[in-house]
């Protein structure tokens, strides 16, 4: 069961606003990238999101680069799974392979600031400062095969192969 | 039922006979790497134990994004870059060889092939007729290691254009007309599969523009058949005996289909601060800029500075308005300087890049200022893409760049035709 507290975002939160290329001289220092995460979005973010928290926005999330670094810093920032109502596809494989699970569900029953317990076996997120219990979108088979083994390195490492 | 062209693409590479929706394991036929995305796929290959796969040939490094590098922390990224290069044998393209995409385009891309990279413009090889589709540092780094990945087989989307461009429009008007049309997210998950008389009758660089942007509309990939004029291109770059010939079959299913009427375009710019933000040229008339940038793996071919060289010929630019190109590879350099066109943007005042990202990603080479303007001809015009977030980016194509750096302003380049 993963709890925290939501983060607001609203639509088209860009791998700009997560890791702008103007800091991509340091993508090789991962813990100071990891202090401007979402900086373009709110500045504010890396400096209150704690262990456990979740990214609750809108559509389309994670559109653009295919900049790891993107779910990567975000992960590191403690941020324990991302709530949205629709992804793009990079992100969303890069995401999943680094173990960071990506729930597809209807993001507007959930304000900035709730607290969220969400049990990813049941497919259920508890909004408990609402009440409201939403579901999410199944992850496909293949990869939940690959979160499962927290991510796709550690994936191939066990398997060898691709066995999806 | 017929086959779409990622279902024929993938069905061979993967040899079961699929279609969309299908999860197959497909060989890869070149994955690459950059200088800002690469660093993490070494380490994490490294870090992994892995060994190259026996397909050699196969693993290529670009150092494109920083070229030359701005800083010594990029700097040291490169080292680490051309040290994994040299240990394991791959191919590396250094500094001043240009823009990964055209190299892959120039060089390396053939119809029919699976290619992997970790950028997302990968998919521009996808003019070329080649399943081409950006992916993240893992995935490369497993795609070096086993010379194969996995993929969705996408459905796909036709795309059907028909009728005349009109003079001053172009294949980089007609993609940001169609994202306009679809949204960001019009095409997510799915094959964007482009076919016409437009598009038959259309050369080989401006498929590759269309193919860059497929991204922009959130696809896996943007496919073109392989047919005469793919044919042209490979024997003008000398490899010509790796033409084959593929379309789709004519009874393939689509989710939808989407028709253009080519004749009906116009110049078209994208707003900030997204891509499917668009508007015609002639309706932004009176926005000001400060910055033009003509270059990217969208639209610095030498096909690109043939049309900013034909509007600047003889031409200054807006004394406001500084002027930047940076030519998408060495060779398209080259071809720029015997043409001419290189003399001319620096007779209007432009300044001349070397071939790679340059101005592109913000992290060199022109990053803008606060509220200052930039018409460009890349492909993404997100918050805070050119080095600042206080900054605003106009896209359009080199005629409407060209047009901009003498106006000082956005106007549609049939004015200055
Ligand atoms: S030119 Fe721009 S879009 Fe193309 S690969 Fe370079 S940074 Fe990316």
């Amino acid at each position: 069961m993963l709890k925290g507290r939501a983060f607001k975002f609203g639509d088209s939160i860009s791998t700009d606003h997560i890791v702008p290329g103007r800091l991509a001289h340091l993508r090789s220092n991962l813990p100071e990238l990891a202090k401007h995460v979402l900086e373009d979005a709110d500045p504010t973010f890396a400096s209150k999101v704690k262990s456990g928290d979740f990214i609750v926005a809108g559509n389309n999330f994670g559109l653009g680069s295919s900049r790891e670094h993107a779910p990567l810093v975000i992960k590191m920032s403690g941020v324990s799974a991302i709530l949205v109502k629709s992804v793009a596809r990079i992100f969303f494989r890069n995401a999943i392979n680094l173990g960071l699970p990506v729930l597809v569900c209807d993001t507007d029953k959930i304000s900035d600031g709730d607290e969220l317990e969400v049990d990813l076996e049941q497919g259920v997120i508890n909004d408990k400062s609402n009440g409201n219990k939403l579901t999410f979108k199944r992850i496909p088979k293949a990869m939940l095969s690959i979160l499962n083994e927290g991510g796709l390195i550690p994936y191939i490492k066990k398997h060898g192969d691709f066995k999806l | 039922m017929g086959k779409t062209l990622a279902e024929k693409i993938l069905s061979r590479k993967s040899q079961v006979d699929v279609c969309a929706g299908d999860i197959v394991v497909a060989s890869v036929d070149l994955a690459f790497v950059q200088d800002t995305t690469g660093p993490l796929t070494v380490r994490e290959f490294e870090a992994a134990g892995f060994e190259l796969s026996a397909n050699g040939g196969k693993t290529v490094l670009f150092l494109d994004h920083a070229a030359p590098s701005p800083n010594c922390q990029l700097s040291t990224d490169h080292i680490l870059l051309r040290s994994f290069a040299r240990r394991t044998g791959s191919r590396l393209f250094d500094v001043g060889e240009g823009v990964c995409h055209q190299i892959v385009a120039e060089s390396m891309a053939k119809p029919g092939d699976v290619i992997v990279g970790s950028d997302s413009h990968t998919v521009t090889a996808g003019g070329l007729g080649a399943f081409a589709t950006g992916m993240g540092s893992s995935d490369i780094a497993v795609a070096f290691a086993l010379g194969k990945t996995w993929l969705r087989v996408p459905e796909s989307i036709r795309v059907m254009v028909n009728g005349d461009l009109q003079k001053g429009v172009y294949a980089k008007d007609l993609i940001l007309h169609l994202i306009g049309l679809i949204g960001a997210d019009g095409a997510t998950y799915q094959s964007l599969e482009f076919g016409g008389e437009t598009i038959e009758k259309m050369p080989v660089s401006g498929r590759l523009t269309i193919a860059n942007m497929a991204i922009e509309a959130g696809a896996k990939v943007g496919l073109f058949a392989a047919d005469e004029m793919t044919h042209k291109y490979l024997i003008e770059q000398a490899r010509g005996d790796y033409y084959q010939s593929i379309s789709p079959d004519t009874d393939a299913s689509y989710i939808k289909t989407i028709e253009i009427d080519a004749a009906g375009i116009e110049p078209t710019v994208s707003k900030p601060h997204t891509v499917d933000n668009t508007a015609l040229a002639k309706e932004l008339k009176g926005t000001r800029i400060q910055q033009v940038f003509i270059g990217t793996c969208t639209n610095g071919r030498l096909e690109d500075l043939a049309v900013a060289a034909t509007i600047l010929e003889g031409k200054k630019r807006h004394p406001e308005t500084r002027v930047i190109i940076a030519p998408a590879s060495k060779e398209v350099l080259l071809q720029a300087i015997a043409a001419g066109y290189i003399q001319t943007f620096i007779e209007v005042g432009a300044v001349i890049l070397p071939p790679g990202c340059a101005a592109c990603l913000g992290l060199h080479q022109g990053v803008l200022g606060e509220g200052e303007a930039c018409l460009s001809t890349a492909n993404r015009n997100f918050k805070g893409r050119m080095g600042n977030p206080d900054a605003f980016i106009y896209l359009g194509s080199p005629a409407t760049a060209a047009a901009a750096a003498i106006s000082g302003e956005i106007t549609d380049p049939r004015e200055v035709l």
